[in-house]
């Protein structure tokens, strides 16, 4: 059984057939990077006076709508394995919640990996240069950044239907994305607004190249409290979700 | 598939296979409580396939959640394999083919199996449940391409690959057409040769008669007889005196010998008979005028339906002596 190994190999089979995903989660946003990069003053080093490159800034902005994809992508498929009825059957093998959840949880990274690998090939070749302890640092920041979105997709997908996910999950990215600065920096109100989300601090693992210090104790409290909620609430609806639907 | 059979004819714990005493569900609705099952006492041995037949909303499904673990009983016990639900769950010890149409999307037919026997500790090999569950043909194929008897297969390959002691099929011939269930039936009967114990929940008596040594029947969430499926026939197969007769009343009728219950449908009334030659004879006796008179052999669906049909009106305790008439018994 190997602590659920072979589920999670058939797991990853079955996302990597399902070719519409790709569309969300790589070709959308490395579209949009290579389209907003080149057609704009691609060789600004300091933009908007955030000390980081306007090629660095939309590398992350579009790597953060892209992984936030391959996050809730999770919901599609819970939703849809609720719906065939596969999450009961599986509630009938040995199969544990934690392994359960541990393969849909490194599925949706494993995902959000390829996007941001596309992304950072990408800025590469649009003239991003970083050390390799900054690349780093950088990829282990939005690691984190998207603990919460790792939970959110689990909720949405045992709470809502196959039907409802898609628009539940396309509105909920897009205001993470505008708030969180992934289309332009948010400044003033709405970037007080966006402090207080995860896609925010996502975005600003961008600005690791400036100073190392990319988020400050706010940005912790914020990713890790959003995190610590919405993994209450994915644990909740996934364990009350027994019922036939 | 020999080492199998001995290791489950030699059952290492004893007791029953499943062993429900006193069960009770509601389930809590928006248009308020359903009592799905209203108590019911079961024990089904180890090495039995028994038929848990029922129409729709008599609770069979319940009763299947429960003993599976996937709902928690209001009321009474519940013992799977000599313990819980959950531990003969975890230890892989139960299959199960649910009520529900689909399978999850792009993996073949192999790969699906395969997945799933990767849950497992020792699940049988992956061709021995292909060829079992007669998938040979569509091993190879996507599980959004398969027809819905394909479908079913698939899902009853999935049920049997931990080779479990207990399989349970709720409604498994649902999707299927004619031939797709004889074909099923017969994989069925080839994995219950092995020794496990079966239990398959339907609303067709024909297939409780086939497949089954003992049918449970259910009704409005209680069992109104229990006992070999040929006693259950007997017991439901009925004919029906269709005559017109206006001005006999239906306490009239139904005090006719060989009628065990009459109804008035405008001028025609239905008797349905225990012994329709003495009720005929009878009926032409005392009502001269009886006219248009139709005797037909109660299709076994529509007496199935007769005898489940009025359970759900009854009172708790009218109800309660019923459960416990004997196979057999009048109404």
């Amino acid at each position: 059984m190997g602590g659920g190994l072979g589920y999670m190999r058939y797991e990853l089979i079955r996302t990597f057939r399902e070719r519409r995903l790709f569309i969300f989660s790589f070709g959308f946003p490395l579209a949009l990077y290579f389209i907003i990069v080149a057609s704009n003053n691609a060789r600004a080093e300091d933009f908007q006076g955030l000390g980081i490159s306007f090629a660095l800034y939309y590398m992350i902005g579009m790597a953060s709508f892209g992984t936030m994809m391959s996050m809730m992508s999770s919901g599609f498929r819970i939703a849809g394995e609720r719906q065939a009825g596969w999450t009961r059957q599986l509630r009938i093998t040995p199969l544990s919640s934690r392994s359960y959840l541990r393969a849909k949880v490194l599925t949706a990274y494993t995902l959000a990996a390829l996007s941001l690998l596309a992304l950072y090939v990408a800025g590469a070749t649009m003239g991003v240069s970083l050390p390799a302890q900054t690349w780093l640092e950088m990829t282990a920041l939005i690691a984190v950044g998207l603990l919460p979105l790792a939970a959110l997709g689990i909720a949405l997908g045992h709470l809502l239907t196959v039907d409802s996910t898609g628009p539940a999950t396309g509105g909920i990215i897009s205001l993470l994305a505008i708030v969180g600065g992934a289309y332009f920096p948010p400044q003033g109100v709405l970037k007080e607004i966006g402090e207080l989300f995860p896609s925010y601090w996502i975005v600003q693992a961008g600005r690791v190249a400036v100073d190392g210090h990319a988020w400050g104790v706010k940005g912790w409290v914020v990713v890790l409290g959003w995190t610590v909620v919405l993994t209450l609430i994915a644990a909740v609806a996934f364990r009350r979700d027994t019922g036939r639907v | 598939m020999l080492d199998c059979l001995a290791e489950h004819a030699s059952p290492t714990q004893a007791g029953p296979a499943v062993e429900l005493r006193g069960l009770v569900k509601t389930w809590r609705t928006p248009r308020g409580p359903i009592r799905a099952v209203r108590g019911i006492d079961v024990s089904i041995e180890r090495g039995e396939t028994v038929a848990l037949l029922g129409p729709n909303g008599a609770g069979k499904s319940t009763t299947i959640d429960i003993i599976l673990g996937l709902a928690q009983p209001d009321g009474g016990t519940v013992s799977v394999l000599a313990g819980p639900p959950a531990e003969a769950v975890s230890r892989g010890r139960i299959g199960a083919m649910l009520q529900t149409g689909t399978l999850i999307r792009n993996l073949t037919v192999r790969e699906l199996v395969a997945m799933a026997a990767s849950l497992y500790e020792s699940p049988l090999p992956i061709d021995e449940v292909i060829a079992l569950a007669g998938l040979e043909q569509a091993a190879e194929q996507r599980t959004q391409k398969l027809s819905g008897g394909q479908t079913a297969r698939v899902r009853f390959a999935v049920a049997l690959v931990s080779d479990p002691e207990l399989l349970i099929l709720d409604e498994p011939t649902v999707a299927m057409d004619v031939e797709a269930r004889r074909a099923f039936w017969s994989s069925m009967r080839r994995f219950a040769a092995r020794g496990s114990t079966i239990v398959f929940a339907t609303h067709y008596l024909e297939e409780a008669d086939a497949n089954a040594d003992r049918a449970v029947l259910m009704a409005a969430g209680r069992i109104v007889a229990d006992g070999p499926t040929t006693e259950i026939k007997a017991r439901v197969g009925t004919r029906t005196i269709r005559v017109t007769l206006p001005e006999a009343s239906v306490e009239a009728l139904a005090g006719i010998p060989g009628v065990t219950s009459a109804e008035r449908h405008g001028e025609a009334a239905i008797l349905v008979c225990a012994d329709s030659d003495v009720a005929i004879r009878a009926l032409l006796d005392r009502f001269p005028a009886a006219r248009d008179i139709e005797i037909t052999g109660a299709g076994l669906e529509e007496a199935f339906l007769e005898l489940t049909a009025d359970h759900g009106e009854l009172e708790p305790g009218t109800a309660a002596d019923q459960a416990g008439a004997p196979i057999g018994g009048g109404r």
